[in-house]
């Protein structure tokens, strides 16, 4: 139990795709829990990192709690992982990018449509917005990309397969073509 | 507005003609109507969003009102050795305008535009259309106060429009002023197929810096099986540090349209154009002149020189668009479109302009086929290495005595050249504009021919005193700016590496950002469309294997830091949450707390 490989996964700015298109791995799962154990995870409900082998990032980085937990994650993980547009690119939440955020703000807590009791969400337990949806490898050091939106099952199994037998990962072409 | 348009149409009823259209209605109305684009729409009989397509591409083009004064700045590296920065910072606050703003009365607007060709006499700038030479504090206080009297341009002093030649050192082309009609008299004497054979044997190539065979060229053309054949010329010149055919064209324009009707009488053309670019107004109507004077001397038009020859030559203006010296991409905006290289081949030669064989010749090109239809191949031969024959014309900018024009014999070292500018203490070279590669100071040996250093002709010297990230930071934001949006290896990958650039040069970077930039820097060069991606990462590339130390000394010597101010992105949700407390901020970089 001790020699298994620990990885943590998290979803920032994401919508849990990934998460669940790594779920599709299917009876896989069986024979990765013999040789992985689950730490920090939307899947196990631990809150916090401890030292881990991988770290599995889903979503891009919109906000200042975003890099709080990113940050955790380099801390504690030997192998940082983008997994997904989101992270890769900052995806769907970074089409805000192109509308200033003071607007986005006002449409959403002002001035739009159905709004009552209009007022700018202001609470310390409540994590500031950045002003733009970054990708995490502009926040931390990313050891490696794992394309797709969401990735594949089978990316998910090749490349951790590929680290747990001590493998350089590498993505065939018929994994990473999307037409 | 309406009759405005329509008068123009009247002249220009094809949609070939789009641009100069657009040109005329952003001129009068400092932007393109959403009426204007409706109206013209439904006259030249093409969708609108095809029109909105064109008016986004070209820089020189808007779809929001600019200024009447409209005032741009030229942002070439040599602008900047000259002061431009802190001449622009004066601009602002003379006009009370800011970069890339319209005044809030509407009469100015100021901004930045690539380089202008005018490197020989910056810092440089273009007002409504026309360029500026010169500028410095006081020609701004005059423009400025111009501006703010509303004066006419055409009641401004001519010296702030002054464009000098600068010629420094002539050879075997500028030396020689052919007479009018000479070369073509020339063909006629000898015949048209022995034409062609001396400038196979002068052994011409192509001068924009690719070096096709000019003659293998035409005879290309004129072996297509089409009724229609065109020539072009590619007066596009838009490399950054080069300014030779503005010269050319102020004062040698004669022989080289001469030099594209003896193109026309080989491949049999008919018609022909010179794709000028926008930033050479100026020369505009003093070339329409003397194609009106050739037309009247019989050398241009029907059954000239009375040998039944008919060739006539169209001005075409572009409207600030880098990647249109491309030919695929001029022949494309010759048709009134974006432009968007095409996939070659089919090559010009085969399917060019409207999809007929087209030749495109820079004017040097151009001009030294005039000059070999007088005096025959051998005399061009004679001259230059074995695979680069006669002699390259040079725009020579930067840090040297006498900037300009330098005609020289191929095969030239870089050392020659700089001794007769004045060129001391000097660092390297950027050969061949931001495109080609930068030379150190430990390879003035090198020669200028297409067997070492080819070069279109931009020539850029940098001394000792110079930061060569500065270079690269201009050339690298120069390529994101100009990418035509095509490929994605372009058009993401060059605002990559301007990002990446960015970060290094401002000290964010850390070990692994330069590896990351190296990649990047293949990735683009690698799987590009065109030329313009596959060598916007060669200032990166030739300096990085120059000077890795450079490059080194800008980093931290931590794992990494974002490229960006963390803490300042969340200054809009700070303000607009009214908070102050400690979370409502983030370091920089966070001490890693089990180490």
């Amino acid at each position: 139990m001790a020699n298994k490989i620990r990885v943590a996964t998290t979803s920032l700015a994401g919508c849990f795709g990934c998460h669940m298109s790594f779920l599709d791995i299917d009876e896989r799962m069986l024979q990765l829990v013999e040789v992985v154990e689950f730490d920090r995870s939307p899947l196990t409900d631990i809150e916090h990192c401890t030292h881990c082998d991988i770290g599995l990032i889903e979503g891009g980085v919109c906000n200042s709690e975003n890099v709080h937990v990113l940050r955790e994650f380099r801390n504690n993980c030997k192998i940082l992982v983008a997994v997904g547009a989101c992270a890769i690119n900052g995806g769907l939440p970074a089409m805000r990018n192109h509308i200033p955020l003071e607007e986005c703000l006002n449409e959403a807590y002002l001035d739009g449509i159905g709004v009552e009791n209009p007022q700018i969400p202001s609470d310390i337990e409540l994590p500031l917005l950045l002003d733009q949806v970054r990708p995490i490898h502009e926040v931390v050091k990313i050891d490696y990309f794992l394309p797709g939106c969401p990735p594949s099952a089978d990316v998910f199994w090749k490349f951790l397969t590929d680290l747990i037998e001590g493998r350089e990962p590498s993505l065939p072409y018929e994994l990473v073509h999307y037409d | 507005m309406r009759q405005f348009i329509q008068g123009i149409v009247e002249n220009n009823h094809q949609a070939t003609h789009l641009l100069q259209i657009l040109r005329q209605i952003q001129s009068r109305f400092h932007y393109i109507p959403e009426e204007a684009i409706e109206q013209l729409s439904g006259l030249l009989n093409i969708p609108r969003t095809q029109i909105i397509s064109v008016i986004e591409f070209y820089s020189f083009f808007h779809l929001t009102r600019r200024g009447r004064y409209e005032l741009l700045i030229s942002d070439s590296i040599t602008d900047h050795m000259l002061g431009k920065k802190d001449l622009l910072g004066y601009l602002e606050n003379k006009l009370a305008v800011a970069v890339g703003e319209v005044r809030s009365d509407g009469v100015v607007s100021l901004d930045n535009t690539s380089c202008t060709g005018m490197c020989d006499q910056g810092p440089a700038g273009l007002v409504n259309g026309y360029a500026l030479t010169h500028l410095d504090h006081s020609s701004i206080d005059k423009i400025a106060a111009l501006i703010n009297q509303q004066k006419p341009l055409s009641e401004w002093p001519g010296e702030l429009f002054q464009v000098d030649d600068n010629i420094h050192k002539s050879g075997l082309l500028l030396n020689q002023q052919l007479e009018q009609g000479a070369a073509l008299k020339a063909v006629l004497m000898r015949g048209i197929k022995e034409t062609l054979t001396e400038i196979d044997k002068s052994g011409l190539r192509g001068r924009g810096g690719a070096g096709f065979k000019t003659a293998m060229k035409w005879q290309f053309c004129s072996e297509e099986q089409q009724a229609e054949r065109y020539v072009v010329c590619n007066a596009d010149e838009g490399e950054p540090g080069t300014f030779k055919d503005r010269v050319l064209l102020n004062t040698y324009a004669d022989q080289v349209f001469e030099g594209m009707t003896v193109c026309a009488a080989i491949i049999g053309a008919k018609q022909g154009f010179l794709y000028l670019r926008g930033e050479y107004l100026h020369l505009h109507d003093k070339l329409q002149n003397i194609l009106e004077q050739r037309r009247r001397n019989g050398l241009l038009g029907t059954n000239i020189l009375d040998a039944g020859w008919n060739f006539d030559i169209e001005i075409c203006l572009g409207a600030g668009a880098y990647i249109c010296g491309e030919e695929s991409a001029l022949i494309e905006s010759l048709e009134g479109k974006a432009g968007i290289p095409r996939n070659r081949p089919p090559y010009p030669v085969t399917q060019g302009y409207l999809g007929k064989p087209t030749v495109v010749n820079n004017v040097e090109t151009f001009l030294a086929a005039a000059s070999i239809a007088v005096n025959g191949g051998d005399w061009f031969a004679h001259i230059g290495t074995e695979k680069s024959k006669g002699t390259k014309i040079l725009s020579i900018s930067g840090d040297c005595a006498r900037p300009g024009i330098y005609e020289y014999p191929f095969g030239v070292t870089v050392q020659t050249i700089l001794h007769d500018c004045g060129a001391d203490d000097v660092l390297g070279v950027q050969v061949g504009g931001p495109s080609g590669s930068f030379i150190s100071d430990q390879e003035f040996e090198r020669k200028l021919a297409f067997e070492d250093l080819a070069t279109g002709g931009s020539f850029i010297i940098f001394n000792t005193r110079r930061n060569i990230l500065d270079m690269v930071h201009n050339f690298t934001h120069f390529f994101a700016h100009e990418s035509c949006g095509f490929c994605t290896p372009c058009r993401v990958g060059t605002s990559l590496l301007q990002k990446q650039m960015d970060k290094i040069v401002e000290g964010h970077g850390s070990a692994g950002d330069v590896v990351a930039l190296e990649e990047l820097c293949q990735l683009v060069k690698n799987y590009s469309h065109c030329g313009l991606g596959q060598t916007a990462a060669n200032p990166i590339l030739t300096t990085l294997e120059r000077y890795p130390d450079l490059y080194q000394s800008r980093l931290k010597e931590i794992s990494y830091e974002p490229g960006f101010d963390l803490d300042g992105a969340l200054e809009t949700a700070r303000r607009m949450a009214n908070r102050d407390d400690a979370g409502a901020h983030l370091a920089q970089i966070e001490v890693n707390e089990h180490e």
